[in-house]
């Protein structure tokens, strides 16, 4: 069913009775192509280049909860390609090409919306290394623009620009960064996949993989076994329990990062702000509500919730940077699992096992990356080569020392 | 209306307020919400999506509908519950989301066209053409959604935050929270009772009923009586507890001023970290809707909460008051109004067996499935069996049952049970370690059930604190709980499950249709759930709908998961402290005031405040004061305040074994009275900091750290000894506050020191002496951050402000003066040092040049990760020195000229930069592939954001006295 | 969240700051191959259950701590000082 304005209107005449289901309910099969274990955002993404580039439609998503359970569904829904180190700037420079096209591409409205993101920096240091910043960005293709003072005044009036402790000196924008509707890219991506013939298999946990002679030739499920040549792993937050079933130990630990929402209000923040000595970032989302996060928690958790320190923090920041927001009230508070690894940027790559891949380690920059993680996965799966725009996501990069460490603050997983 | 002689409210205490611009009268006691229903007045709000005309329907903080503005003095507070908000003299609200006035609002068009808004519609159209979304259709919706308004404006309100700490936190007072507070109280352990409302009782206040022989009111006195008069217990009013975390802690929120006009000396909020050893949760059970078609009218409320307005606030909501209810508990609310001689016109009750016997008429087996009242409720559609008939009421009271109030049991991922005897979700025990639900919050919906868990729950916390306590149990009703579940009635209208999101059985079907079959796909499709009341009032019943139309039972569809907060918090609560300077600590160097008295811009370096510049008359800006400060240190003589720089001070007979460990080079040969430039690694090889250790004696370093890393060399200091060598004889403390210390520096710097010394010495370079200045034990350091001869004094910290005076003025006798952090980063450009804007976590001492300071004899941290493939070669980027005519930047990339800009050509980048009015040029530090065999080439510099491209010379990076020479005559 | 330090007794985490796994307490020894420091420095088990971390106890003693946590639940089962570990 293709969706259109014109589709919404008749189909409302007639009672909204003729929807049919984005995706259908399959019965896993006895073999596949490939799988891809995880229907977040980077597993739907995936099987959709799949299918869409390479033409591989014998596939299966292997999804132990509900598809877009993960942190597709639990994030600050930002979009950006700000990165300076290379080997990330081609990777989301990429990405946010595909996002610019999604909603053609999937016939799915993500609400994707380019309202500019603004870095404030607050010190000569911190102006230096975002000026780097930009001007990396824009050596890459694509935008930045460095804002004085008075600049940031003109987007944000409703700044603190007397009293905050850290006083504006200035501020990177990103006109093409923006937000977007998260469940939507999931359930896009997953309606996507599906009409191409892709089997989104919905509760089905794997519980093994099953390797001989160096080679994968399938899974174990709480459905039963299903075979395959190639599978991928591409479970965010669970990728360290995942990758133990090969007997792989990855260079990850989980960490918890909270966000918070507040009550819907009528529009008050136009842009996504980031601040730079508070770790807080701030949008508004279309229906209202401030959608805000700050750093981890910092101590590695499996939990999905956080703890108080961390929540003051965020709202301590807040209150320093933007006291506008005061009287917002917070109305749900929520924490992702994160893979944090040691330099901060991800991991697409094959492993030591013949047919086994694995794309992980995205640290808290996850959903931006989710169309270029889907394109560079799917590449590497069906051609067995790296895609010229994450071929510095090795897996080894770690033991030869070919880092990607844009925070510059080392082998401490937390700290990225 | 007001009922005479029934309520809490003080009638002696008129109270006048003001909504939508019109003045109202109501009584201290009164919440918003019941002011206005006692001045008849039903439409308070309009609904999210379809701006649909609404009520109040709840008395308690899960209202979805009446939502409101406070307007203040000074500013406005978004989305108040009426029912919550208690009414003071000269309290102004206004209602909220709606486009012209509350009864006229433009927006109300989307309820007509609501055919075509059902679930989702947004994400399946608006697509084309591509530009519209950002230009037309987005715009249109962030308008038209969103509730209440921030007024844009600094929240200038004062707010505090708290910790406590108890031995049993109870939370609500009603019967089940008094008896477990009372129990605990009485047994002497420290005991917090938290009530979101502002008096204690709950439902009791409402209910009524007999307790131990006497009216629920005098019980409920005679209690908080005594709870008051127990030193060890504390009654927080007005504080709901908003969620629960790890190992016993709890936040809470308190609205200390909220709901006063005037309130000198209080915050508005506290928002309060409990910690508890053990908690009791008795927060009752939050009663639930039925969806039939038009629920949604004014005048249609709860029938719990008609029975609090009546009983608690002495008002009616309604002049002829019907009730749709499933449970014989409901019937309660219309036999108290018919007491108090209101108009009941009929009993609607779903079961065909339910008691049919009231002073009214009651329709048993019967359903309302229709409502009529475009801004309120007129009359209602009843069917029974194959009739329907109308009955003319302005108030509907109606009742779905009862919903366990297990919000706080899921905050640590507790999944609640499924009780089919109840209909409802239930605690899991033990979902947070150290809680235990009881009364209606665990399922307990008898008088005699909260008594009696409450006062078990407490006697098993007593126990295990180790105390004793006799109690006895008081008497009371125990009546049976029981309840033919109903959802939602038949209908072909839209029924609202979900007011405050605007979400009804429609949407909760389409969504199963189209697939959407998880209770979380359900919720994120349709919104269910995530509005202000965060599905209080309509989870269980959406799930219901769900099961029936995916053909599960509830129990197996699941449930989504509760989240902290149970009540919206605001911002500035959860964040008090943080406005203005509240967000961080400030550290204030012992000179700073005499800087700020020479008029020096205070600039912010970490968590200290350093000088900028000391500006001279005549001088207009901060270059002109730099460029004199800089050729003043190489000409004459400056002071600066160095004491921001981290001080370690090490002891014991392994300290230069320790050091050597630490540092890439050697520390335990350095004779007494040297100091020696480290450099020191992390783990991962990449330089973690740099900085002199200076050798005090025998087994007595002292350590110096940047400004940057003090904090984090510390830790590491601490960790490497702990973990690899805690047998070694060593100790360390950081002294950084201990110690003021001052640069003195240029070609008259050893002249200025030997005129304030009691005996003047001659250092060596890179040398250390004990001395005394005016009778005071300092240290004296031959060491130079500048290029030029060098002194540093180092003076206990309360003779910091009074050297450094007397160092500016002797400086100034010779041509000199002090210099700040602008002069003082000119002359280490100058001079090639760097600082955390070079070794900024990505550099190796390879590429800054110093790997032969990582010494090949001994082990050290980092040694061997340096040794990986990717951290050598002329791939890496190095340390080079720039040097260009015009103005360059830092942050600018670097290209070989004549080669086209982009990714793939960049060649390396600029870390610092400043004018060197010494050699008459600007000066740079940057890094540049294989940068060293590329000294006396040509570089493209290319800053884009500042409009920057230059051609530059690359530069062994000292370029100041190369040899050496100045620093050592 | 609280800890108790064997030191200072039961306190706010805010007193502490987070390093990661105990796998930092193994430093391997000089001169061993590379991928003995790429397990130590990077590898790690990540279990979602028990696991064994280090805490320092900034605030306080300046003491580091290895913590018996569950990383699902949040519970601390041990604490014990970096220091005077056994084994």
């Amino acid at each position: 069913m293709r969706y259109s304005g014109l589709k919404v209107i008749t189909e409302g005449l007639f009672g909204n009775k003729g929807w049919t289901p984005a995706w259908r309910d399959p019965a896993p099969k006895a073999e596949y192509d490939a799988i891809i274990i995880g229907g977040g955002g980077h597993g739907l993404a995936t099987a959709f280049y799949l299918a869409k580039n390479h033409g591989l439609t014998n596939i299966a998503v292997l999804e132990k909860s509900h598809i877009g359970s993960g942190n597709i569904g639990r994030n600050t829904t930002i979009v950006r390609a700000n990165y300076f180190l290379p080997g990330n700037s081609e990777f989301y420079s990429h990405s946010l090409k595909l996002w610019e096209q999604m909603e053609s591409e999937l016939n799915y409205n993500v609400m994707h919306s380019q309202r500019g993101l603004i870095n404030l920096f607050h010190s000569d240091g911190q102006r230096d290394a975002f000026v780097r910043r930009g001007n990396a960005m824009i050596n890459q293709g694509d935008d930045a623009i460095l804002l004085d003072r008075e600049g940031v005044r003109e987007h944000l009036p409703y700044l603190d620009f007397e009293q905050t402790r850290f006083p504006i000196y200035g501020g990177l924008l990103h006109p093409r960064g923006g937000s977007a509707r998260h469940d939507a890219v999931a359930w896009g991506y997953a309606r996507g996949a599906d009409q191409r013939g892709v089997d989104l298999i919905q509760n089905c946990e794997v519980t093994g993989i099953d390797i001989a002679n160096g080679k994968v030739v399938g899974v174990q499920t709480t459905r039963g076994a299903i075979r395959a040549k190639k599978v991928g792993i591409i479970v965010a937050g669970r990728s360290s329990q995942v990758a133990a079933m090969a007997g792989m130990r990855l260079p990850i630990e989980s960490h918890i990062l909270q966000a918070f929402v507040t009550e819907g209000l009528k529009p008050v923040i136009n842009h996504v702000v980031s601040f730079g000595m508070g770790h807080f970032y701030i949008s508004q989302s279309d229906k209202g509500g401030l959608v805000f996060g700050g750093d981890l928690d910092f101590y590695a958790s499996y939990a999905s919730r956080g703890n108080l320190p961390m929540v003051e923090h965020v709202m301590e920041a807040g209150m320093t940077l933007m006291p506008m927001i005061g009287r917002a009230k917070v109305l749900r508070s929520w924490g992702g699992i994160m893979d944090m690894s040691p330099d901060g940027s991800p991991i697409i790559d094959k492993t030591h096992i013949d047919g086994l891949f694995v794309d992980c380690g995205w640290n808290y920059g996850g959903f931006k990356a989710v169309p270029a993680s889907g394109w560079c996965m799917a590449h590497l799966m069906a051609t067995g080569e790296s895609h010229e725009v994450a071929k510095m996501f090795r897996l080894d990069r770690f033991a030869t020392g070919h880092l990607l460490d844009e925070e510059g603050t080392g082998s401490q997983h937390n700290l990225h | 209306m007001r009922i005479d002689g029934k309520g809490l409210i003080d009638r002696t205490k008129p109270v006048r307020f003001r909504f939508d611009g019109k003045d109202y009268a109501g009584y201290k006691g009164d919440t918003l919400a019941s002011a206005l229903l006692a001045n008849d007045v039903r439409l308070v709000g309009r609904s999210f999506k379809y701006h649909r005309p609404r009520g109040v329907l709840t008395a308690g903080s899960e209202e979805p509908n009446a939502l409101v503005e406070v307007i203040g003095a000074k500013n406005q507070t978004p989305n108040v519950r009426a029912t919550v908000q208690e009414v003071f003299e000269g309290l102004v609200a206004q209602s909220q989301n709606r486009m012209g006035s509350l009864r006229f609002d433009l927006l109300a068009v989307n309820d007509y066209l609501a055919p075509f808004l059902s679930a989702g519609f947004y994400y399946k159209t608006f697509m084309w053409p591509r530009a519209f979304w950002e230009g037309l259709y987005e715009p249109l919706i962030r308008r038209a959604a969103g509730l209440g308004s921030l007024s844009g404006k600094h929240d200038e309100g004062v707010y505090e935050k708290a910790f406590a700490f108890c031995d049993v936190l109870v939370i609500g007072s009603g019967p089940a929270g008094l008896m477990a507070a009372l129990t605990a109280g009485r047994s002497g352990a420290d005991v917090i009772l938290a009530e979101e409302s502002h008096s204690l009782g709950g439902r009791l206040l409402s209910d009524g009923g007999v307790i131990g022989g006497l009216p629920a009111g005098e019980w409920v006195a005679q209690v908080v009586a005594e709870l008051q008069a127990l030193p060890n217990v504390r009654i927080m009013l007005r504080t709901t507890v908003t969620g629960a975390y790890d190992h016993g802690t709890y936040g809470a929120l308190e609205r200390v001023g909220l709901h006063k006009s005037a309130r000198p000396n209080l915050p508005r909020e506290c928002f309060w970290r409990i910690v508890a050893g053990h908690t009791v949760l008795a927060a009752g059970a939050l009663e639930r809707p039925v969806a039939f078609e038009d629920n949604d009218r004014p005048g249609i409320m709860m029938a719990s909460a008609v029975r609090t307005y009546l009983n608690r606030y002495g008002v009616s909501p309604g002049k002829r008051v019907t009730l749709f209810a499933n449970t014989d508990a409901a019937r309660a609310t219309a036999r108290d109004l018919m007491a108090a001689g209101v108009t009941v016109a009929g009993i609607i009750d779903p079961r065909p067996d339910a008691f049919s016997v009231e002073d009214c008429p009651v329709h048993v087996g019967a359903e309302v499935i229709g409502t009529r009242g475009r801004l309120g409720l007129s009359a209602i559609t009843v069917r029974k069996g194959a009739e329907t008939f109308e009955i003319e009421t302005d108030c509907l009271a109606m009742s779905g049952g009862w919903n366990p109030t297990i919000h706080l049991t899921c905050h640590m991922n507790g999944r609640p049970r499924w009780s089919e005897d109840l209909a409802a979700f239930v605690p899991m025990e033990g979902a947070v370690p150290g809680l235990v639900a009881v009364g209606a919050a665990n399922g307990s919906m008898s008088t005699h059930g909260a008594l009696a868990t409450g006062h078990a729950a407490a006697l098993r916390m007593v126990d295990a604190l180790g105390r004793k306590v006799s109690i006895d149990l008081p008497a009371a009703e125990d009546a049976p709980y029981q309840l033919r579940a109903l959802w939602a009635v038949e209908g072909k209208g839209r029924a609202w499950l979900d007011f405050a999101n605007d979400v009804t059985t429609k949407d909760v079907k389409q969504a199963a249709q189209e697939g959407f079959r998880s209770v979380e796909h359900m919720k994120r499709y349709t919104t269910q759930g995530m509005a202000p009341d965060q599905g209080k009032n309509s989870n269980v019943a959406a799930l219901a709908v769900l099961a029936d139309a995916t053909g599960r039972g509830i129990a197996e569809t699941g449930v989504t998961t509760f989240r902290p907060p149970y009540v919206p918090v605001s911002i500035a609560a959860m964040g008090a402290g943080g406005r203005a300077e509240g967000f961080a600590p400030q550290r204030f160097l012992t000179s700073d005031q005499a800087s700020r008295d020479r008029g020096a811009p205070m600039i912010e370096a970490g968590l200290w405040y350093r000088p900028s510049y000391f500006p001279k008359p005549g001088e207009s800006t901060w270059r002109e004061a730099c460029d004199r400060e800089v050729t003043m240190v190489r000409q004459a003589v400056g002071v600066a305040d160095v004491s921001t720089l981290g001080k370690i001070d090490i002891q014991g007979k392994d300290a230069g074994r320790f050091l050597d460990f630490v540092y890439t080079n050697t520390f335990s040969t350095l004779p007494v009275g040297r100091v020696r430039y480290g450099l020191m690694l992390r783990e991962d090889g990449m330089v973690l900091d740099d900085g002199t250790s200076a050798r005090l004696g025998e087994g007595h370093y002292l350590m110096t750290t940047t400004t940057a890393a003090a904090g984090l060399v510390m830790r590491h200091l601490d960790f490497v000894h702990q973990a690899f060598c805690a047998d070694w004889q060593v100790r360390f403390i950081s002294v950084t506050e201990s110690w003021a210390q001052f640069a003195v520096a240029g070609p008259k710097a050893r002249a200025l020191v030997n005129s304030f010394l009691e005996t003047p010495v001659e250092l060596p370079f890179m040398g250390v002496a004990p001395v005394r200045i005016g009778g005071v034990n300092a240290r004296l350091f031959r060491i130079s951050f500048s290029g030029e001869e060098g002194y540093e004094i180092a003076v206990p910290t309360r003779y910091g402000e009074a050297l450094f005076r007397d160092l500016v003025a002797r400086a100034e006798t010779m041509g000199g003066g002090p210099y700040g952090m602008e002069a003082l980063n000119v002359l280490r450009i100058e001079k090639g040092f760097i600082t955390h804007a070079e070794i900024h976590g990505r550099v190796t001492a390879h590429d800054i040049g110093m790997e032969k300071m990582v010494s090949a004899k001994k082990n050290c941290i980092g040694k061997e990760a340096a040794t990986r493939p990717g951290l050598w070669g002329p791939e890496r980027e190095q340390l080079v020195g720039l040097k260009a005519a015009e103005a360059i930047s830092a942050g600018a990339h670097l290209f070989v000229p004549g080669t086209e800009v982009h990714r793939e050509t960049d060649q390396g980048y600029v870390t610092s930069v400043g004018w060197s009015p010494t050699e008459g040029a600007w000066l740079a530090l940057g890094f540049l592939k294989d940068g060293r065999a590329r000294i006396g080439q040509k570089v493209r510099l290319v800053d884009h954001l500042r409009g920057i491209d230059v051609i530059c010379e690359v530069c062994n990076p000292v370029f100041h006295d190369p040899e050496g020479e100045k620093l050592r005559a | 969240m609280r800890l108790k330090c064997p030191l200072c007794g039961d306190r706010d985490r805010r007193e502490f700051y987070y390093y990661g796994a105990e796998d930092y307490l193994h430093r391997p020894a000089e001169g061993a191959p590379l991928a003995d420091w790429d397990n130590y420095l990077h590898l790690r088990d990540n279990p979602a259950g028990v696991t064994k971390d280090l805490w320092y106890h900034e605030q306080g003693c300046a003491q580091w701590l290895v913590v018996t946590r569950n990383t699902v639940t949040h519970e601390i089962s041990g604490v014990e000082l970096v220091a005077e570990r056994k084994a």
